[in-house]
């Protein structure tokens, strides 16, 4: 064992964790047979548990790695984490408090069967539906391989490991349904936020102050580039990448169930007034990339492996194993591991919700109401286990370009279920044109961009515009949707299919 | 209208050029960092507001 105390600690926390996530299924009891008590919690989440639930949510041991792991290679551009996560809580604000109002009215407990209700068209909402849930299963992916880097760093080998930490999700969400990662959330930003603080104050002292970390860092890197003439270079690279990403985050099922858990509006109103301090958070953890790269991890002989095998991702690792004693790192992986477990947990369940409304209720013949449940359970299952076999035989590299192409993707759901909040001018077959426009459009230039990069340069009328794929494809799709909704509400309108009433959205 | 407030966190979250700079530093920060961080209570604030405004009352 390369690191005692650091595996001691990081296994007594898992094991914490564990034992939370079974015992999760007696708070607020509710009769788990029921799909709104296993997948939605009740819909009776207070304003501070909601907090650590959507914070845990949407901060994934993915981003614990990712985020410092982009900006340790590839300097200021990987700050556009930082306007991203300001801009998602405005539109959290506008949005979401008047989905979950028809979505509770109607008993809706996934965004396509508010559009379905909305629109009476089963197929666009089959439409959103599956746009969830493939944009989901590589996130899932994702969160397996934070797990796996921090397994790896303890210097324990092999599959076993992930193998047993995925089994054991799969039997508590199984088991306890949203009460679990709702439960563990509280336990994982607990730590989360101890384990960056103290990183912000012990890491800079040891490395001279702030000033002599960013010092370290190459000019080229500090800043972003200025344009060149004729270009808005990476100045619109940054600004579009932040909007895009915040516009298509809580379109993410497991953003939405989130949400959709919450008690009421209001709590949803006060969590983006108090969500934002996660992004200061997410802010100074970006920083300790830079931490990295000024603390010289790079060329250490005993990380040369680990960097080796998983690339920029190791930094975060790497700097922890450097900077703190032993038992703290493993307070520091035992949070991202726990960081990776409670979005795997909401992402399956909310995927199980999705796939049992919006897709074997409406399409399989024979199917009742009484049981949703436990189709939903049996489905949360086969996510969990597909991310997992995902994770064996398919490359990193895949599943990274996947939860990239997923990004272009999930964005293409925000016409159909944003506008629909505000609106009922769009026409939904109107709407699936323009979804079907968006995801080829957003597939095919990720291709020519060799499913590597998420910026497209544009050139329009003699400018570049070098703009976040997801967010020029989605406008393309909005258009498509508006302006085939002209002529069919003309001659085909679909209004009449139409459940919900317009006093609903005031 | 209160809901202009929202539309100023966009604006200044967007303005790039606007910060991209590393000076004047703050706390060994450059200007690019710190801006983009003090932004954040900056817009809690103003969702504040418009929070108060709107539902202040409401349960």
């Amino acid at each position: 064992m390369a690191y005692p105390a650091a595996t001691f600690v990081f296994l007594a926390l898992i094991a914490v964790v564990i034992v939370l996530g079974f015992t999760a299924a007696r708070w607020n009891a509710g009769n788990l047979e029921h799909i709104e008590e296993w997948g939605l919690g009740g819909r009776r989440f207070g304003t501070w548990v909601s907090w650590f639930l959507i914070g845990g949510d949407a901060y994934t041991a993915y981003t614990f790695i990712a985020i410092p792991a982009l900006m340790f290679g590839a300097g200021a551009v990987g700050f556009f984490a930082l306007p991203y996560t300001v801009l998602i809580y405005p539109i959290l604000y506008l949005v979401f408090p008047k989905l979950w109002k028809v979505a509770h009215k109607y008993g809706y407990i996934t965004g396509p069967e508010f559009v379905r209700g909305r629109y009476g068209n089963k197929h666009l909402a089959l439409a959103i539906g599956l746009t969830g849930i493939f944009a989901t299963m590589p996130y899932i992916a994702l969160q397996l391989i934070g797990m796996q880097t921090v397994i790896g760093a303890l210097g324990i080998t092999g599959h076993v490991p992930l193998i047993l930490a995925f089994t054991v999700l799969a039997a508590f969400t199984y088991t306890s349904g949203l009460r679990a990662p709702a439960m563990i959330a509280i336990v994982k930003d607990l730590l989360i936020y101890l384990t960056v603080i103290v990183a912000v104050i012990v890491i800079p002292a040891e490395l001279g102050g702030f000033g002599a970390i960013f010092a370290k860092i190459a000019p080229a890197k500090l800043l972003l580039a200025a344009p060149p003439a004729g270009s808005t270079g990476a100045y619109s690279g940054y600004a579009t990448l932040a909007l895009g990403s915040a516009m298509a985050l809580f379109l993410y099922p497991h953003t939405t169930t989130g949400i959709l858990s919450s008690s009421g509006p209001q709590v949803i109103r006060r969590n983006a007034v108090l969500l934002p301090a996660y992004s200061v958070m997410l802010g100074l953890l970006a920083l300790v990339g830079y931490m990295a790269v000024a603390s010289g991890v790079k060329d250490m002989p005993q990380f040369a492996a680990g960097f080796k095998q998983y690339g920029t991702s190791f930094a975060v690792p790497a700097l922890v194993l450097e900077a703190f004693p032993g038992w703290f790192a493993g307070v520091a992986f035992g949070a991202i591991a726990i960081g990776a477990l409670v979005p795997a947990a909401i992402m399956a369940i909310a995927s199980a919700n999705i796939f049992t409304r919006d897709i074997y209720s409406q399409f399989m013949p024979g199917s009742v109401a009484s049981g949703e449940a436990k189709v939903a359970k049996l489905f949360s299952l086969v996510m969990v286990a597909g991310a997992l076999v995902f994770i064996l035989v398919i490359p990193t590299t895949y599943a990274v370009q996947l939860q990239l192409l997923g990004g272009m993707w999930i964005i293409q759901t925000f016409p159909a279920i944003v506008f629909s909040v505000f609106t009922r001018f769009f026409n939904g077959w109107a709407l699936l044109a323009g979804w079907a426009v968006g995801i080829i459009s957003a597939t095919w230039l990720v291709a020519l961009n060799h499913f590597a990069g998420s910026i497209w340069a544009f050139h329009v009328l003699g400018f570049t515009l070098p703009s976040y794929i997801a967010l020029a494809t989605v406008l393309l799709n909005a258009v498509v949707a508006a302006v085939l909704s002209l002529p069919m509400n003309a001659f085909c309108s679909d209004r009449a299919g139409d459940e919900t009433r317009a006093e609903d959205y005031v | 209208m209160i809901k202009i407030l929202l539309l100023l966190v966009f604006i200044m979250v967007l303005a790039v050029p606007f910060y991209n700079h590393a000076t004047p530093a703050l706390f060994g920060f450059p200007f690019f960092y710190w801006f983009q961080i003090a932004l954040v209570p900056v817009a809690s604030l103003l969702i504040y507001i418009v929070y108060r405004v709107e539902h202040g009352g409401e349960k």
